[in-house]
Formats: C-alpha cells, structure tokens, sequence
C-alpha cells in the first residue's frame, strides 16, 4: 500500500543520536564525511567502519533497516568496484578477454566501495534519528548567516517544510484515488508502457486538482494567519544546544585527532 | 446470499514502529436486499472495513465471501464477485477526471469491457437515477458543476457499475440539508427499484435511525453491535463506549420515559414515535 511509506526515513526513538541537536548532528556529519575522503590508510580505514557501526549501535535502530539503506545505491557501488578493479594497473592476477584483474585493482575497489557504503550508512544515520521538521529547521538556522548577502534561507526552509508535510497528504490521496478508481474497474499498473501510462491519467488529473487546491487554501490560511516571512518570527521549538551535543562534539574531536595522529605516523 | 467477513483482521504498516492494528477478528454479514448501516468513531476501522468488501485491501487473516465466493482468491469468479459491490468513497467528487461528465461515468463500464451501446445506455441510466439531466449536462466538464452535482456526478459513475451491493462511505458529508435529502432520497429509490443492497457507512445516527434495516457498530476495531435498528438503540453504554450518541429521537422517548410517561419506548424514527406518544396519551384520554 501506498501510505505504508514512512515519510522521509525517520524512526521515532529515545537513543543519544536522536536527542542531539539537529545543527550539531549536520555539521558533524559534514566533517566525518571529509573525513571518509582525506584519510587513506588501512588502520584509519578501520577505525572509521567501527566508529560508524558503533554509531548505529548507540541509535538502538534495527541494524538490518539501517544496512539495507544501502541498497538503492548498491548498483553505483558494484560500477565503481568493477571500474577500479579492471582499470587500475598492476600485475595481473586473471585475465578476462583484453581487461586484467589486479591485486592492487581489487583493493583500491573494495576501499571506495567501503567509503560509499560509509557515507550511505553515515547519513541515512542522520535521517533516521532526525524528524524532518527537525532538519528543515536546522539547516535554516545553518544557512542563516547566508541572509545577509540575499539568500532566502527561511523561505528555502519553509518550503522544504511545507513539501515534506503534504509528501504523505499526497500519498494518502493518491492510494485514495487509486482505489476509487480500482473500484470501478480500472487495472492501474497493468498492460505495456502506453497502457500504463494512459491508466494514470484517471489518477493523475484528480490528483493535481487536489494539490492545486490544497495549495490554495494553505496560501489562504497562511495570509490569514499574518504570515509574512522569517522576518522577526519566534519559534515554538527553540532550537538548543545540550550537555549531549557538547560530548558528542569532545568525542568526535577526539576520534578525528586519533585519525590525524594515525595518518600522520604511517605516511 | 450476503457479503460475509469470517475472522478478518487488518494491521497497517506492519513490523515498523507505526504498527497499528485497524482490524481485530471481525465477523460480519451484509445481508442482501437490505439497507444496512455501518457506524462507528473516527478511526473504529470504517473505512478499512468496507475496502475489504470488494478486494482492494487483503485481509491478514480470515475470508471475505461475496455470494459464497471468496474474493481473495484469483479465479476469475473471484473477479465477477469483487466487481458486485460499488464503492462510493468518502468525497467521491474528488475521483473524477474526464473531459465531460458522460465520459467520466462512462469510465467504469467502459473497463468492465462494455461495448459503446451498452456503455451509453448505462451512463443515460445512472444520470437519470442521480438527477442529472443527460441532455443538459452529458458533455459538460464535470468540474463547473456545484458541490452536490459533482458528488451526484461521481456517484452516477459507480451506479453505471451497476453493482448488486452499493457501498457507500458518508454519502452525504459536506452537503447542505436539501442536497442530503435529495442525494439519500436517490439512493433509497435504487434500493426500492432495483433492489439493490445498500450499506451505508454514516455518523449520523438520525440518517441511520431513517433508513436502516440493520445496524453495525464499530469499535477500535471490532464489531460491537450487529443487530435490528431497535435493539442497536436501546444499548445506550454500548453506543455511548462506541463514541456515538443515540438517535434525537430515541433520546427524546428517553428521556420521556424517564419523566413517567408509559410508552413502549421502541420507536426510533419520526412516524413512529410520534404514533407511539399519540396512543399513549389516547390511553389516557388526553387527546
């Protein structure tokens, strides 16, 4: 069924990962991803896969769920192992018709593999302890110094928070009109290419007069309710930076210094 | 023959966080012929409950048998069976798409695989029984016509289905007391017409109290009273648990007889309770 989609990935939960502020969790994110680049020695390499399967353990999710974030990217991650594995030169281990397979090849392909992976893990990490609106609002509160030279960062963070609440308004009305329409016969899905595509004409057209006027209406009340931009305005949920955030920033600064001393001392 | 649910329950968004179990071991029978009214609070599994009837949710367990077959099955007389019950969702206005009204009631048909005679002639019938006359208003869009119109408009192109069990989920929601009465009055000359079964889904316990021959209940997800309009009403805690309130009616005889006065107290529409407090007071000489 349509809405048995979760809205965004986020999974409710108590874990340390959720209760951090969302700045806090972004810019650490940003870092660990630069990380995940800069670094190339096998210890490091190590030290990071154990610091980001640690972090999953420490969220309390379902390790499975977040390992299989991976999956939708597993195509570009088998490309880029077979790219490495057959271009990058070295002695020859197999030959498959005019194309070598090298040790070294296979290594430097499990690697970047192992960095994708890493990134992925890294940040559905990030979408799985955090709501969405939580999100939205820290990246406002992060581009924030971007105002000044004219850049709409609350009317960027609005919108964003205004798509993500209708993503699963649409998606009900969708299955709804989907069903409605099953009712009277119709095999939605069924048939060639053209069939299929003439089968969402009857969901489609009902489904944009909706949005247009949902969209309408939430204009309206928006106007209604005086809303005239970021100018000024207080929030509800008054972002704060807590005990947790301070640790988790020690620590992080900690681990990457023992990245950077590693580093250091191997090359 | 009847629609009959045998043990069916329902959970949405299984093992995720969202789990919700909208229905619990539910057990039912929709008899044919009769107006039968379902009722219940918000998020009592209404609408989950009538998507089983003609297969577009599968049940976690248990059977759905329409006229003895079951529609889980996919033979294709489990596909006959499923395409006898029509369902009128909530704001069915929002369903349609065509160009013109009769091509949008002609939807329906067209993909039961009606050839274009039949096709018309279902769609003149179904116009006919919602009021809309076809002359005036077969190639208008169907997006200029008023609320009430669109609402008859799109239950036309169920009707066009020409279902032998008419489901229909708050039919009258949304619309003013002329168009309820004339949307309800429509639907009640297709039951007596063609006998059509008719399930109405409704929180209007003075719709229910009118029309139905049978009365379902729906609580949390389970069925909580399954009986004759009569013996649904006089169950005052368990309507009052189910979140509903009684018939004005009913609560007026009520409270009546809580005052002294010797009726029966079984009536629950307008005619007979005014019928009910007139042999009363002729018994005692009053009038």
């Amino acid at each position: 069924m349509l809405t048995d989609i979760t809205l965004g990935q986020y999974f409710p939960g108590e874990s340390p990962l959720h209760q951090m502020d969302a700045r806090v969790k972004i810019v650490l994110l940003f870092f660990y991803i630069i990380a995940v680049f800069l670094f190339d020695n096998n210890i490091n390499y190590a030290l990071m896969t154990g610091f980001a399967l640690s972090l999953i353990i420490l969220s309390r999710l379902p390790m499975g769920m977040v390992l299989k974030s991976v999956k939708p990217l597993w195509w570009i991650i088998l490309f880029s192992f077979l790219m490495h594995i057959f271009s990058t030169p070295g002695e020859s281990l197999v030959k498959v018709w005019i194309l070598d397979i090298t040790g070294e090849g296979i290594l430097k392909g499990f690697i970047i593999s192992l960095r994708l992976v890493l990134l992925i893990l890294i940040s559905s990490l990030l979408m799985f302890t955090t709501s969405p609106l939580k999100l939205t609002d820290a990246l406002e509160s992060l581009m924030s110094p971007l105002k000044r030279v004219g850049f709409p960062a609350h009317e960027l963070a609005m919108m964003m928070t205004i798509a993500m609440r209708f993503i699963p308004t649409l998606l009900e009305e969708t299955d709804k009109i989907i069903k409605a329409q099953q009712s009277r016969g119709s095999d939605i899905g069924d048939g060639n290419f053209i069939q299929r595509t003439k089968g969402m004409l009857p969901v489609l057209v009902p489904l944009f007069i909706s949005a247009f006027r949902r969209a309408d209406e939430l204009s309206i009340a928006m106007e209604a309710r005086c809303y005239r931009g970021g100018e000024d305005r207080t929030r509800m949920k008054q972002q704060r930076v807590h005990d947790i955030d301070y640790v988790a920033t020690g620590i992080f600064i900690g681990f990457i210094c023992l990245l950077v001393g590693i580093q250091v001392i191997y090359t | 023959m009847s629609i009959e649910l045998k043990n069916v329950s329902y959970t949405y968004m299984a093992k995720t966080p969202f789990e919700h179990l909208a229905l619990n071991d539910i057990s039912l029978t929709i008899p044919e012929g009769k107006i039968t009214a379902i009722a219940g609070h918000t998020g009592s599994g209404k609408s989950t409950l009538i998507q089983h009837f003609n297969g577009l949710l599968k049940p976690d367990s248990g059977v759905v048998l329409v006229d003895g077959t079951d529609i889980g099955s996919k033979n294709n007389e489990a596909k006959m069976a499923r395409r006898k019950v029509g369902i009128a969702f909530q704001y069915p206005e929002h369903q349609l798409f065509e160009e013109t009204i009769a091509q949008d009631i002609a939807f329906g048909p067209k993909n039961m695989g009606c050839g274009p005679e039949e096709t018309d002639s279902r769609v003149k019938y179904a116009m006919d029984f919602v009021n809309l006359d076809y002359n005036k208003y077969a190639d208008r869009s169907p997006f200029h016509l008023s609320g009430g119109q669109k609402r008859r408009a799109a239950i036309a192109g169920i009707l066009a289905l020409k279902p032998k069990y008419l489901v229909l989920d708050e039919p009258t929601a949304g619309l003013d007391p002329k168009g309820r009465e004339s949307l309800m009055g429509r639907i009640l000359k297709l039951h007596k017409e063609e006998g059509t079964t008719i399930v109405l889904i409704s929180h209007n316990m003075d719709d229910i109290a009118q029309y139905a021959d049978n009365v379902i209940i729906l609580s949390k997800g389970k069925v909580l009273i399954q009986a004759s309009p009569e013996e649904a009403f006089s169950r005052v805690d368990a309507i009052h648990q189910a979140g509903l309130e009684l018939p004005e009616i009913k609560e007026i005889l009520n409270e009546l007889a809580a005052k002294g006065l010797p009726i029966e107290n079984n009536a629950y529409t307008m005619e007979k309770a005014v019928s009910e407090i007139l042999s009363v007071l002729g018994r005692q000489g009053k009038c």
